[in-house]
């Protein structure tokens, strides 16, 4: 192998020695592309030398996928390595061998290599290109490395077709290269590279032969080099990125460039929406595409429109933003919205038409040069040719004879009223009448009755009312004017009336898209059942996207569940023909769940379904999918309609994650234990019970004496404090053991507000002002915790409980309670410098009945802590008992935040 | 009090209760009438026009939250509930109805007597005095007629809606205010379903007049019902 200089080699140990490094933080695995000019230049080669070294280090790597094309060299080095035997797909008969992405995600090694990055799948593969099942065994820790080449990089792919005339169809998303953990570049001079294939070294497909062999002419391989090489340098390194992208988060302002391309219905835009890549890319700056969308645009041909959200499509694979506006102005509409993004460059195409179209009607650039101010224009030529495309065909208007009737009806009532006025008015006035009917017409009817209308009128007036009456001649020239006025009167007020209804069509469609967001989260927050909800949102969905939608939801084992809440558009109950979901789309929809991703139809995953499965995701995972299957499937191409849906799901999700917090909170109730609780409960009881009740009897007894008279008044005192302080703690008892009894005797309906935990722990201070006035109380509660949706009373009750446990099983020693976020969780904690825990499972403390020492003085404490247990872990919360390592015990209870109410104002 | 003795009415079926009430309050220099049942209560109250009217809220034929409405059709006068723990619900409902105050059971006889003269001392007196122009509560003065809340003798700025939050506590001082009936002070009822607004305004009043707030002193939490501005004697 003719591999120049030792420097492009990996140096297996750094390679090792980082990866061992990550082994312990990582959790996604790192891609490692090693990137060449052009075939043969020894790509495979290199990732198999790599690997083999990787190998004598004992690190576990599996080959996935190579591509052998019989090369002795690079078979040589596959021997004694693992490889994963192909899956084989049938198709039209022919059997393909494509990489087997289910049994590398199995097998679970540590790296794998996998040659071809570019490669499509063959049909039945689980996605249509190989970078997605190489971003799929990412997501799951394998690293991956790869081999790509330049043509294949979709940015530069249309430069490369113009150097080397052959255009490459297999491309990888930049931003698959731009998140590479490494790129190593394989280099080879173009003429070592030529003298190997003459050597027959290089393999070239048979029946592409022709084809590439003008590809690998000198010239081209030499430009091919230097693209290879400059994207290389271009890459920013990871660290450098990484402080990028923090840096990015600071800056509020974006001081940079930012690139806006503005793309229409040509296949100009393709290219320009690669220009502006480019240049942003070299910028380092944002970029968006922005889709104006003007009434006329609105009446495109379905190839156009197609051709449109195509576009679209390539800036968002690109990396791009993409925008849909409306409006009548283009350029004015798209300056205020670059002004108002901030864009400092704006790229657009210059259409190819003739110049004297120029004199008359001033071009888009022209307008947006013009009015650009600072904002830098960049004007891009097309091909000559390319912009000829499909000749706009206009939608099929549906029949309007009742509109030219109803015309003809009003010029005829007109008429008689002329005729009626004609014996005592001017003709000027009479045609002043005609006017207003024509006027009146173009308003209601449109431009082709108001035609008519005027018409109509011209020939009944001078027919009728122009002398000669009852002839067409016109002895009076200036009727003649009359008519001019009333028929260009009449075709100007309906072409008004027409731009002005198709702009309320467009600002209608935009306000029914805002408007049903808005709406959806006005019902979602009424509703308290998850299916509801899943109703709600396919009621909204269809009513935008017609067709089937359905919410599947999974069982307590994560499989989902045909769905038995599905809709169709105007009838949301549940009665109808079942929503089919047939086998393989369910399996869909689990991938889509399990992955968090969305899948099917207009996505990347298993394209060919013709539904579309979403994931609801909310905050603390994911609730179940939500398929749709539309009954156009290009309305999901439309951006601005997908981003609906998906906000419109995503909307939903934390809804129902609500309800499903409320419904979770409302099972987790303490399980029954019935045998078990009843005998404890006696035990206990009895024990609990008869102690005070003893000294309260005997307390009493002695007063009611007649030897009472004896007691000393000291005495008679302690006895009444006595008989006060035993009944209080029969009380306390008492109390606990109905809260626990309410506790686990059914779901734990909590009434959830938003608290502020400062103030409950100043009540719970407050409430225990007596007792704890002889302790040194420490308080870390901040003042700016956020608030928590809890049950007031109940968590006052538990806080209240560990304060009193803190009090009577550290005598005298000081009490900290102290309250902290962590992890989207609230921590409470009460700790005291007590005697600590007695040893044992900590967690045991909060069982029922259970006693930090056995036969203690202090009665109830069993309890207490039992009801702790069973109302944190009602608000999915945790409670947690240690020593601390300074002595004393710390008992601390978590509750977790959810979206914190607004501000108020 | 006046120079006549208070007289109250203890509506109230347990005649434990009813002994202990009578043998305290009478000690206190209260007169009190008991009643059994809700009915003999209203009956009583009727007839005898207490000065205060102490109900229990589990009455054998009928809701003590009817007694309440009932009462409230004409009666002016102080009302203090008596309940059982852990019924938060019927406490507010109770606030909500009229009630001035509440008793959670078993309660000693000093709480009930700090409730009592609260309650006598915000009882419209038969020749009306003009209203109070001065609070002092601790450190805290509030100049109602001039709109001035000070601090240990320093000037405390607060919001239009702060200043109205803790005016209505201030003049009903010692008496518990629902979380609604304080919204519906502060805010005319627009936010009588957003208790979080409350929170957040009480947190930043009590910042702004405690000297500790985590330790509340002057504004006091009654979880689950309310707050409650303390007395200037700092019985609560």
């Amino acid at each position: 192998m003719a591999v120049k200089g030792t420097d492009q080699r990996p140096d297996p140990d750094a390679l090792l020695a980082r990866m061992k490094d990550e082994d312990a933080r990582r959790e996604r695995g790192r891609l490692k592309i090693f990137f060449g000019a052009a075939p043969g230049v020894g790509k495979s080669y290199a990732m198999l030398e790599a690997a083999r070294k990787l190998k004598e280090s004992h690190t576990d790597v599996v080959v996935g996928y190579v591509e052998l094309h019989g090369r002795a060299e690079t078979e040589a080095l596959l021997s004694g390595s693992e490889i994963l035997p192909p899956q084989r797909l049938e198709y039209r008969g022919i059997v393909l061998n494509e990489f087997d992405l289910d049994a590398a995600l199995k097998r679970a090694p540590r790296v794998i290599l996998i040659d071809e990055l570019a490669h499509s799948n063959h049909p039945g593969a689980r996605h249509p290109k190989r970078w997605m099942d190489i971003e799929e065994l990412l997501e799951a820790g394998i690293d991956v490395c790869t081999t790509v080449n330049v043509q294949h990089l979709e940015s530069l792919n249309d430069v490369i077709a113009q150097i080397t005339g052959v255009h490459v169809r297999e491309t990888v998303p930049d931003k698959v290269f731009d998140a590479a953990d490494e790129v190593e570049l394989v280099d080879l001079p173009p003429d070592d590279l030529l003298q190997r294939m003459q050597e027959g070294k290089v393999y070239i497909e048979a029946k592409v032969g022709h084809a590439l062999e003008s590809f690998f002419r000198k010239g081209n391989l030499i430009a091919l080099r230097q693209l290879a090489l400059r994207a290389t340098a271009d890459r920013v390194d990871t660290s450098m990125r990484d402080y990028r992208r923090t840096h990015d988060i600071e800056r509020t302002w974006p001081a940079g460039e930012r690139v806006m391309v503005c793309v229409g219905p040509d296949p100009l835009s393709i290219r320009l929406v690669r220009s502006a890549r480019r240049l942003a890319t070299a910028l380092h700056a944002d970029w968006l595409a922005v889709y104006m969308e003007t009434p006329r645009l609105a009446r495109l041909s379905v190839i156009e429109r197609d051709r449109v959200l195509q576009t679209l499509k390539l800036a968002e694979s690109l990396g791009g933003e993409t925008a849909n506006l409306s409006g009548e102005s283009v350029a004015a509409d798209l300056l205020d919205y670059a002004r108002q993004r901030n864009v400092s460059k704006i790229i657009i195409g210059k259409p190819a038409r003739p110049r004297w179209r120029d004199r008359f009607n001033p071009t888009l650039v022209d307008e947006i040069i013009r009015n650009s101010g600072d904002i830098d224009v960049f004007v891009i030529t097309g091909e000559r040719g390319a912009t000829t495309s499909a000749p706009p065909r206009l939608p099929q208007r549906s029949s309007k004879w009742p509109a030219y009737a109803k015309s003809v009806g009003v010029i005829v009532l007109t008429t008689m009223l002329c005729a009626l006025l004609n014996k005592h008015v001017e003709r000027t006035n009479l045609i002043m009448l005609y006017l207003l009917a024509t006027v009146l017409v173009a308003i209601s009817f449109g431009r082709g009755p108001s035609v008519l209308a005027s018409v109509l009128s011209v020939l009944l007036f001078d027919f009728l009312f122009v002398s000669p009456i009852y002839s067409f001649a016109v002895t009076d020239v200036e009727y003649l004017i009359t008519f001019a006025v009333m028929l260009a009167t009449g075709l100007i007020i309906s072409n008004l009336m027409a731009r002005g209804r198709r702009q309320a069509f467009v600002a209608r469609q935009r306000e029914r898209r805002s408007g049903e967001l808005y709406a959806l989260s006005r019902e979602l927050a009424q509703s308290r059942n998850i299916a509801e909800l899943g109703a709600i949102l396919s009621r909204h969905v269809l009513a935008s996207i017609d067709g089937q939608a359905a919410v599947l939801l999974p069982d307590s084992e994560g499989l989902l569940q045909d769905p038995s809440h599905f809709c169709a558009r105007g009838n949301a109950s549940a009665n109808q023909a079942r929503y089919p979901v047939p086998g393989n789309d369910l399996g869909i929809a689990q991938w889509a769940y399990d992955h968090r991703q969305k899948a099917g139809l207009a996505t990347d995953t298993l394209a060919s379904a013709d539904a579309i499965y979403l994931p609801l995701q909310a905050q603390r995972g994911c609730i179940g999918v939500f398929g749709l299957r539309p009954r156009d499937r290009r309305q999901l191409d439309i951006p601005e309609q997908a981003h609906l849906v998906e906000s419109l799901v995503s909307q939903t999700a934390v809804a129902m994650e609500r309800v499903q917090l409320v419904q979770n909170a409302q099972t987790a109730g303490v399980e029954a234990e019935s045998e078990k609780l009843r005998s404890l409960l006696l035990s206990s009881i009895s024990h609990d019970f008869r102690t005070p009740l003893a000294s309260i009897i005997g307390a009493a007894t002695t007063l009611l004496d007649d030897s009472a008279a004896g007691i000393s008044p000291s005495r008679r005192r302690d006895l009444l404090q006595g008989l006060h302080d035993e009944a209080a703690r029969l009380h306390r008892l008492v109390d606990n053991l109905l809260e626990l009894t309410r506790l686990s005797s059914g779901p734990i309906r909590l009434k959830r507000e938003w608290v502020s935990m400062q103030e409950l722990v100043g009540a719970v201070l407050h409430r225990h002002r007596e007792t704890l006035e002889s302790r040194t109380i420490e308080l870390e509660v901040s003042d700016h915790l956020p608030m928590v949706y809890c049950d007031e009373v109940m968590i006052w009750q538990v806080l209240s409980n560990l304060v009193d446990n803190a009090y009577k099983h550290a005598p005298g020693a000081a009490i900290r309670v102290s309250a902290h976020v962590c992890r989207g969780e609230l921590w409470v904690s009460v700790a005291d410098k007590g005697p600590g825990l007695p040893p044992g499972d900590a967690q045991r403390l909060f069982d029922k009945f259970h006693r930090g020492r056995e036969e203690g003085a202090q009665s109830g404490f069993g309890l207490g802590l039992a009801i702790c247990k069973a109302v944190v872990e009602a608000h999915d919360g945790r409670i947690e008992a240690r020593n601390l390592p300074e002595g004393g015990a710390e008992f601390s209870f978590s509750l977790p935040l959810v979206a914190q109410p607004e501000i108020p104002t | 009090m006046t120079a006549e003795r208070t007289r109250l009415l203890a509506i109230e079926d347990d005649p434990k209760i009813q002994r202990f009430l009578i043998a305290a309050l009478e000690a206190n220099g209260y007169t009190l009438d008991v009643a059994a049942t809700g009915d003999e209560g209203l009956r009583m109250a009727a007839m005898r026009v207490p000065d205060v009217i102490i109900v229990d809220l589990g009455l054998p034929d009928m809701s003590g939250l009817d007694v309440i409405r009932r009462l409230r059709e004409w009666y002016a006068k102080p009302i203090i509930v008596l309940s059982a723990r852990s019924l938060e619900s019927d406490k507010v409902a109770a606030l909500d109805l009229g009630a001035d105050d509440y008793l959670t059971k078993p309660f000693g006889i000093g709480e009930l007597l700090a409730r009592l003269r609260v309650a006598r001392r915000h009882t419209v007196p038969e020749n009306p005095v003009p209203e109070e122009s001065r609070i002092v509560v601790g450190v805290l003065t509030i100049d109602l007629a001039a709109r001035r809340i000070t601090r240990d003798g320093v000037e405390i700025h607060l919001t239009p809606i702060e200043y109205k939050l803790l005016t209505t506590l201030a003049k009903q001082r010692g008496k518990v205010l629902t979380h609604r009936q304080l919204l519906v002070a502060a805010w005319d009822n627009t936010r009588s379903d957003s208790p979080e607004y409350l929170r957040m305004y009480l947190r930043a009043l009590r910042h702004k007049i405690e000297p500790d707030p985590a330790r509340p002193r002057y504004l006091l939490t009654e979880v689950g019902v309310g707050y409650r501005m303390i007395d200037s004697d700092g019985v609560f």
